[in-house]
């Protein structure tokens, strides 16, 4: 299946891109989490463990379990810092 | 008059006007308005601009749902958050928010519990650009996620 991957701030500019469209096997968030990892570089590290980030599907925020769909929009980001 | 208003955007607001818009209610006897201004120091010290970024369509959705909490929790009749992005030189406004209640401690109590979580749950991400011409993403507050637990 394909999803819309959207990254910002401190991970777009890691990562070197703020989307992609990706095909994975990934049916969670955690196992998602696990692919990205496998690229190695910046997303192992950005990603690794005791790093703190959020992820968002369809605009909601979503966890480790969160099931995935062909189709949805998953976003990465760090913790927020506006107002 | 719409009365829960979310705007994202770059250009200035008029603060005057807006907390008027919000003053023409014979039910609300109190509209409380807070007003963020970029500071000139932050995680570092010579701030001279700040860069805000945002996910478009979910931080709407986000501060929708902050006043939807605010509304179960006070007798909110009407409130606007604005907030900007891009670029904001020193002093510049980046947040409004404004609520409107019968009754001052609600409308005080509403508009600190919307930037408390605003500050938390909004997707928007502050870049600072000092004196020099560098620039560097601002870490999320411990103090920040602290203050939305009193509200809990």
């Amino acid at each position: 299946m394909k999803l819309n991957m959207v990254y910002f701030a401190r991970l777009k500019d890691s990562f070197g891109t703020g989307q992609e469209s990706l095909e994975t096997d990934a049916t969670s968030v955690a196992e998602l989490l696990v692919e990205l990892r496998l690229r190695g570089g910046s997303w192992a590290t950005e990603l690794g463990h005791g790093k703190t980030f959020r992820v968002a599907c369809n605009q909601e925020l979503a966890g480790p379990d969160s099931a995935l769909r062909d189709g949805d929009e998953v976003a990465i980001f760090p913790p927020v810092t506006g107002g | 008059m719409q009365p829960f208003t979310v705007r994202v955007q770059t250009g200035r607001f008029d603060t005057g006007a807006e907390i008027d818009r919000l003053s023409c209610n014979p039910a609300c006897g109190a509209v409380v308005s807070f007003s963020g201004l970029v500071r000139d120091y932050g995680d570092r010290q010579d701030v001279a601009a700040l860069a805000l970024e945002h996910y478009p369509g979910m931080t709407e959705k986000a501060l929708h749902a902050i006043i939807e909490q605010a509304g179960q929790r006070w007798q909110l009749q009407a409130a606007t958050i604005i907030h900007r992005v891009g670029y904001l030189a020193l002093g510049e406004p980046i947040v409004l928010v404004v609520t409107a209640c019968s009754h001052r401690k609600d409308a005080f109590a509403a508009a600190e519990f919307l930037m408390d979580f605003l500050k938390t749950a909004a997707p928007f991400w502050k870049k600072e650009i000092l004196q020099d011409g560098s620039a560097h993403w601002v870490e999320a507050k411990h103090s920040d996620q602290a203050a939305i637990g009193r509200w809990q």
